[in-house]
């Protein structure tokens, strides 16, 4: 009698959903007032309608999903309706008070049922709670254990039930039964609990997930026997529960004769695989228990047929007894020889695992691969690992021979570790600048890889990679402090040629100093030269000043004049004494800066500040230099060498002191190529070179641009670097102030094991092998049975334990290797 | 609460009884006129001993070390009976690294010096004893250690004074009645008293201390063995081929070393018997408890076991015959065979006779009898200033780790002195300062080179104490990791804005007595799986916060550690050799960077002069490096690779496209006629 009213109902449905299909208000939530919208209200026909307030914006979201569903509702034939209540036409839905708006479920004038708008959270609960309410009969809701067995053993032999527990009702999983139930609650008895308790009776611990179980109640004559219950082993969604009581439909066993290529069954269909039992004859009744056995254990997750081999006309492999065929179109079946029945069973099951593995993989592809190195050192090193570099060039040093050969000859060393990307990297620049001093240098290059002589580095205070370290004899080894390049390193070997600094003994030699003459193999390497003048009684100072050149030995050419006759040059040069005479031989100029009382670190400082230049060439090299300085940028760019006038103009706002507030500097793009990167980041379109800009990079980023119309004169300039200065000039970009993150996340393995540990402790299935590995496999079934097979030691111990003198100790050993 | 309510109850008088105590002690010492204290003594000259007598005199401490024996290592000179050491002497490796060649090296203490390394001392793998004898003499000997030979210490007392150190001194008295007071004592002494369980019938049994080592002995004859450690093997190995046959009985099933990771089970080297027993040659494993067993003596002089239950019942009858045996009962009892000789070797316990009730050294729980109650630190729970050193503090790392072995109590050792250079002394536990941007480097390489986090993994870790803002850390090695939550008053290093602790560690349930540690699948290759390594293998557990002494208390089973803010497992490797660019160093670095937000990249200079002008801000590696002068300027050749794997740009040939958009402006500005700009030369006038 139930299932006759459902009947009649679900004819009025269709009816409607036809109708509703001819209207076009399809997909959108129509308003009415009270009057109307019961006077569209149909015999039979199904409706949801939301009684509101007019205009009452409280609500929008709700009416955001409440409009979402009316799709999928109206797919189930139930229209679905915004009622606005008006002053002028009063209903008793419409409630009293403005916040106590509900929603009704009608069927034709009845109301079925009345729902408070906090229970339709969202979509999937208006769907559910719609569903629920018009399925009421088809789907049991059950809240005890006894509930179910009341029903299971009510059908049995009658009908199958689709048992799920959802964790709350309106949830996704709830709305997926309830789309289920709509489809098959007429052919299968659906039941529904929330309740954990029921759930863990029935055997499962997982209760954090939704579950789906499959009672096969129709088959079951025996009332006193249970019905086989298959559980869904797939998240509940519309589509897994369909497939899912697709395959419950289709028959567990099928005999098969044909080639395994050409049959098909639903479970194809369905996308799963299938499994072929290669039968015999003489075998023939034992080969079909085992396939029901795999068929039951399978249910759900692939078709398993009998294959009837006397009878195929198709060649298979003598020894295969398992075919296995995917869902994919295309893809040949596979023979297997397995000689365990589990085995079977992981190798679907696994399969089913690499094919979610793969779409893990694909999701990876969108998002960029944590496993690609991003590390532009680490890349570049490895992809040069295989070159050989001519490491004979240098010494290899051991913690046997470090201390007599760096004792023997000065020495260079690099400290430097295998592993680490930075250091080998700065060792190809170490074997460059070998084969550029090739014979020609009376200091040693040396290595100790840190990665072998561990204590050696320590031992040298050596505890980060890569450190250069210089050691002289009768000094204490200094390490080299400057850019990891040949170069630069170069330029300090040179200098460290000289004492630092130089004991300059006469007048003329000090002229020849001065000019660059007396050490004119060295001149390129240091731009300046740098001379202390003392008298022969300041001691102090003389000192200060043979500290300070220490510092700066490697860096720059520095000597000291001391004699009586130190006046001459004090008088030609107009210095005070003591004072320091730089000579910068590029200009041809020599300048005084007097010496008063200065502590080393001052004349160092003097010195450093006395080598920058004002108006410099910028290069990768240099700009650290002059980045230290705090001042904003002033950079002319120029494809090539400048142009002289730019440059006048340059030094001469300068000499006017004009650009104290700023470093001008020029970068020649021929030398510098990276400047096209920087060019390219202030311009969105790059303006004809030179192109002049000031660049604020130490206090808020801004970056200004010479207009590029103007010529670049020093009116020009000057007025320009006014107008910015009085805040006139707009800035062309900011240069992005964020910190600089991690480029990719990390594995999270602390979730990883958390999740690990709150499911069952799985190990990775066994891999099953094909035919090819088939006697490895055999190998591996004996070796897991001879441990499984109880110790004769165990067997022993029993028989004494048997009194019960001693405690059991003994750990059971399963039996539980099925054989085909 | 309830100790302090006593201590005020039982004041007065307690107070009276020190100071009866000091007067007498004051008495005492003006009769024997008692030395000046020693800041440290250390108890015992075996190897750790002499290990902390090495660390004392290096840092120039005022130390005395008391020896009974003539010479050091005095247990090596009777034990192990049949003389082989089952520590490895592991002459190659094939690496130079002489800290890594240490994880192979089992036998050697610490030194600075290469000649006292063990392979000097023998070429056997699994060295002579006699050869570990020569070795402590000539390490004693060689670094000058102050040992006091043939000084037995027969009483430690505690003696109250509130100058010391620890508001009193120990003192030891000396066979000749001679007192030393000392500020610190290090207890070395070991475990020397051999482990004796009662049963009737124990007196028949002989102790592996005094077996005979011969195996002519034994020929023809029936032995049962009590035991079933590496000393009931050793004998049984010695013996095997001569008997009729052995049973070895013990109290739980045997644990392989294999399968245990632990040195102190099985070692596959004694383990003859297991193969002759499972290849059915007449030797067996039993399993029982002995406390429930008794032997009786028949006419004969053989033994034959029984229950201690009926020797009960049977009314202590001095006949044997008269006793009822298993088998009277139970006709296939599987010991109803009469035994030759019944032989113990049941391991050794703490000897605590010496040491006064003030001390309050009691010994650990149920599953350390044998050791003195100690803390994670090695200090003693009963009396401040008291640590115990070497086998004696295997209570810490019992059945876990290699505390108790000389190739991890080197390291323990180590770290107890660090504890007290700080305590004592005002000496921060030893670190390197370095920039975050070293920080990958600095952990790739202790994990591949570090012997003391190799050996006692899961017991010493190494600590990066981060500094504020994480511009630079501090790099602690081998710290006892179960005292991490007193980390700042142990080491005197400031834990203010997180850490990062540095452990190896074994898989989960991969280790135990009953595991196949050989099954198909155990190793894992995958970085994404790295939690899931089996092997040896580091893990760096990221904190925000030092964790409190609770969270270490009850951290989750099977942890190390408390739990972290993050997590990361370096995949084991097959070659324990950490050092590949992607499989093992990029997923670090992306940890680390993750822990410090922030980009822990290295760049070439051009890269970072390119940020310096483009950015306001650079990566640490710019920062540190770079914007130091100390960039790294890279060669053709690794730029070319840059350029071809993309991490590069090459900006010497204009990129078109962007060249494209740079060519409109510059047509339109060659339009006849600059655009004038009227709002600006209006400025201009004004």
């Amino acid at each position: 009698m139930m299932s006759s009213s459902f009947n009649l109902f679900r004819v009025g449905i269709s009816f409607v959903m036809m109708c509703i299909f001819c209207k076009s208000a399809v997909g959108s939530l129509s308003e009415l007032s009270p009057q109307k919208y019961f006077s569209t209200l149909q015999p039979g026909k199904a409706s949801l309608a939301y009684f509101c307030q007019a205009d009452s914006p409280r609500n929008s979201v709700f009416l955001e999903e409440l409009n979402e569903a009316v799709k999928p509702l109206q797919d189930y034939g139930i229209s679905v309706a915004k009622v606005n209540c008006i002053k002028e036409e009063t209903s008793r839905y419409c409630g009293k008070e403005k916040d106590l708006m509900k929603a009704y479920l009608f069927r034709g004038n009845t109301l079925l049922r009345e729902f408070p708008p906090d229970t339709l959270f969202d979509v999937n609960a208006i769907v559910a709670h719609a569903l629920f309410a018009l399925l009421f009969n088809e789907v049991k809701y059950i809240s005890t254990l006894e509930d179910l067995q009341n029903i299971e053993s009510a059908l049995k032999g009658k009908a199958n039930i689709a048992f799920s527990y959802v964790r709350a009702i309106g949830t996704p999983e709830h709305r997926a039964v309830m789309e289920a139930a709509f489809v098959f609650g007429t052919t299968y008895q659906f039941v529904l609990t929330t309740e954990t308790a029921l759930l863990e009776s029935i055997g499962t611990e997982d209760i954090e997930n939704a579950h789906l179980y499959f009672f096969h109640c129709k088959q079951v004559l025996d009332l006193t026997e249970q019905c086989r219950r298959t559980l869904m082993e797939l998240p509940l969604t519309t589509l897994n529960i369909h497939r899912f009581i697709k395959t419950m439909e289709a028959p567990l066993l099928t005999e098969v004769a044909e080639d395994p290529q050409q049959v098909s069954t639903v479970h194809l269909q369905l996308g799963l695989p299938l499994v072929f039992i290669v039968s015999q004859q003489a075998t023939y009744e034992a080969d079909r228990r085992t396939a029901e056995w795999v068929a039951w254990r399978l249910l759900g997750k692939a078709g398993v047929l009998l294959l009837l081999r006397d009878s195929l006309e198709v060649d298979i492999p003598q020894h295969a007894n398992v075919v296995f065929r995917r869902a994919e179109e295309g893809v040949p079946v596979e023979f297997l020889v397995l000689h365990d029945v589990d085995l079977i069973i992981s190798r679907v099951e696994s399969n089913m695992h690499i094919e979610e593995i793969q779409e893990d993989e694909d999701e990876d592809m969108a998002s960029p691969d944590m496993d690609i190195q991003d590390d532009e050192v680490a890349e570049t090193v490895y992809r040069d690992r295989k070159r050989q570099l001519p490491l004979e060039l240098t010494v290899e040093l051991t913690e046997e021979t470090f201390n007599t050969t760096v004792v023997a000859s000065d020495s260079i060393v690099l400290f430097y570790a295998g592993w680490q990307a930075v250091s080998m990297a700065f060792l190809q620049s170490y074997i460059d600048l070998a084969i550029k001093l090739k014979g020609t240098s009376t200091m040693l290059l040396a290595r100790v890889n840190c990665a072998d002589w561990s204590d050696l580095c320590t031992k040298q205070n050596v505890t980060e990679f890569p450190v250069v370290k210089m050691y002289k004899e009768g000094e204490t080894p200094v390490s080299y402090t400057g850019m990891l390049g040949t170069e630069d390193l170069l330029k300090f070997i040179q200098l460290n040629r000289i004492s630092c600094p130089v004991n300059i003994t006469s007048a003329q030699e000090a002229e020849e100093y001065l000019s660059g003459e007396l050490h004119k193999d060295l001149i390129s390497y240091s731009s300046v030269s740098v001379l202390g003048l003392f008298s022969p009684n300041m001691t102090t100072a003389k000192e200060d000043f043979i500290e300070a050149g220490n510092c700066l030995k490697g860096y720059v050419i520095t000597g000291i004049y001391s004699e009586e006759d130190v006046l001459i040059l004090s008088n030609k040069y107009a210095a005070t004494l003591p004072a320091l005479l730089l000579a910068r031989h590029k200009e041809g100029k020599t300048e005084s800066i007097p010496l008063a009382n200065s502590p080393p670190q001052d004349i160092v400082q003097i010195i450093t500040n006395a080598l920058l230049e004002t108006f410099p060439e910028i290069t990768v090299e240099n700009l650290p230099i002059y980045l230290r300085l705090q001042k904003p940028l002033l950079i002319l760019f120029s494809e090539g060498s400048i142009n002289p006038q730019y440059k006048k103009a340059v030094l001469t706002l300068a000499k006017d002191k004009h650009l104290d507030s700023l470093t001008p500097c020029w970068l020649n793009l021929k030398n510098t190529p990276a400047g096209r990167g920087i060019l390219q980041a202030y311009f969105d379109a790059l303006p004809p070179l030179p192109l002049l800009v000031v660049v604020n990079l130490h206090s808020g980023g801004q970056v200004f641009a010479f207009p590029s119309d103007q010529a670049i004169t020093e009116q020009n300039l000057l007025l320009w670097l006014k107008k910015l200065e009085a805040g006139l000039e707009s800035h062309i970009t900011v240069l992005p102030a964020q910190e600089w993150k991690p480029p990719l996340p990390a594995y999270d393995f602390l979730s990883m094991m958390d999740a690990a540990a709150s499911h069952h402790p799985t190990r990775k299935d066994p891999e099953c092998t094909k035919e090819t590995d088939a006697s490895e496999n055999d190998k591996k079934q004996e070796d897991k049975s001879a441990i499984r097979k109880e110790p004769i030691e165990t067997l022993r111990i029993k028989h004494w334990n048997r009194s019960n003198w001693f405690k059991e100790g003994g750990k059971s050993f399963r039996h539980d290797n099925k054989e085909l | 609460m309830g100790l302090w309510a006593t201590a005020q109850l039982w004041g007065p008088p307690g107070l009276l009884l020190t100071l009866a105590l000091h007067l007498a002690l004051y008495l005492h010492s003006a009769q024997t006129s008692v030395p000046p204290p020693r800041d440290y003594c250390v108890l015992g000259a075996g190897p750790a001993g002499l290990q902390m007598a090495y660390f004392l005199q290096r840092a120039g401490r005022d130390y005395a070390v008391f020896e009974r024996a003539p010479q050091p290592g005095s247990f090596f000179t009777r034990y192990p009976r049949h003389r082989q050491l089952i520590s490895i002497n592991k002459r190659h490796t094939g690496k130079a690294n002489a800290e890594f060649n240490l994880r192979h090296d089992w036998n050697s203490l610490l030194s600075h010096d290469p000649r006292l390394l063990f392979r000097h001392y023998s070429r056997a793998y699994f060295p002579d004893a006699g050869d570990m004898v020569r070795y402590l003499g000539d390490f004693a000997q060689r670094l000058g250690l102050h040992v006091l030979y043939n000084t037995t210490i027969t009483h430690v007392t505690l003696h109250k004074a509130r100058q010391a150190w620890n508001g009193h001194y120990f003192l030891l008295t000396d066979q000749m009645g001679h007192t030393h007071q000392c500020s610190v004592l290090l207890v070395a002494t070991g475990l020397s008293v051999p482990n004796q369980v009662d049963f009737p019938g124990s007196e028949y049994v002989e102790g592996y201390e005094s077996v005979s080592v011969d195996p002519e002995d034994f020929e023809g004859q029936n032995v049962l063995i009590l035991g079933r450690g590496n000393s009931a093997f050793e004998t049984a190995e010695n013996i095997l081929g001569v008997t009729n046959f052995i049973h070895m009985l013990s109290r739980s099933r045997v644990r392989l070393s294999w399968a245990t990771h632990y040195v102190g089970d099985l070692r596959a080297i004694n383990n003859g018997l297991l193969d002759t027993y499972q290849l059915k040659s007449l030797d067996g494993l039993l399993e029982s408890d002995l406390t429930d067993l008794a032997i009786v003596k028949d006419r004969e002089g053989k033994f034959h076991v029984t229950l201690k239950f009926f020797l009960e019942e049977g009314n202590q009858s001095a006949n044997a015959d008269a006793i009822t045996l298993p088998q009277d009962d139970n006709d296939n009892f599987a010991m109803r065979v009469a035994y030759d000789r019944v032989i113990r070797c049941l391991g050794w316990n703490f000897n605590f006779s010496i040491f006064n009730k003030s001390l309050r050294l009691s010994s650990g729980g149920e599953f350390s009898k044998k050791y003195p109650l100690i803390k994670a630190s090695y200090e003693s729970k009963g009396s401040r200033g008291l640590f115990v050193l070497g086998t004696a503090s295997h209570s810490v790392d019992y059945r876990k780790s290699a505390g108790g072995f000389i190739h991890g109590f080197r390291y323990t050792v180590r770290a107890v002195h660090r504890l007290l250079e700080h305590r004592h002394h005002g000496v921060a536990w030893p670190s390197t300062e370095l920039p975050t941007s070293q920080l990958t480097s600095a952990i790739v390489r202790r994990v591949n080179e570090a012997s003391g986090l190799y050996q006692m993994f899961s017991v010493l870790a190494d600590v990066v104490l981060l500094k504020e803002n994480a511009t630079t850390f501090e790099y602690l090695e081998e710290f006892p990791v179960q005292m991490l939550a007193q980390l700042e008053t142990i080491t005197g290093r400031k834990a203010r804005h997180g850490l990062f602790v540095i452990n190896m560690e074994y898989g989960r349930n991969f280790s135990g007595p009953d595991k196949d540690v050989f099954f198909y699948d155990r190793s894992v290759g995958h970085t994404e799986d790295a939690w899931q390594s089996n092997f040896l293998h580091p893990v760096i557990y990221y904190y925000r916060h030092l964790p409190t002494e609770q969270e270490v208390r009850f951290r989750p089973a099977g942890w190390a550690l408390p739990r972290p803010t993050a997590i990361h497992h370096v995949v084991e490797d097959f070659l324990t050799d950490w050092t590949a660019p992607v499989g093992h160093i990029l997923p670090l670095r992306r940890f680390l960077e993750n822990c410090l937000d922030t980009d822990l990249r290295s760049f070439y200079a051009e890269s970072c002069f390119l940020f310096a002008l483009t950015h306001q801000k650079l990566p640490p590696f710019c920062q540190q490096g770079y914007l130091r002068a100390q960039g790294l300027m890279g060669t053709e050749s690794l730029r070319r690779h840059g350029l071809e794997s993309g991490l590069l740009r090459d900006y010497t040939t204009a990129d078109r496209r962007h060249e494209d958009r740079a060519h409109r402006p510059l047509g339109s500005s060659q339009a006849p006629g600059p655009p004038v700009r009227p709002l600006e030369s209006n400025k201009e006038e004004l």
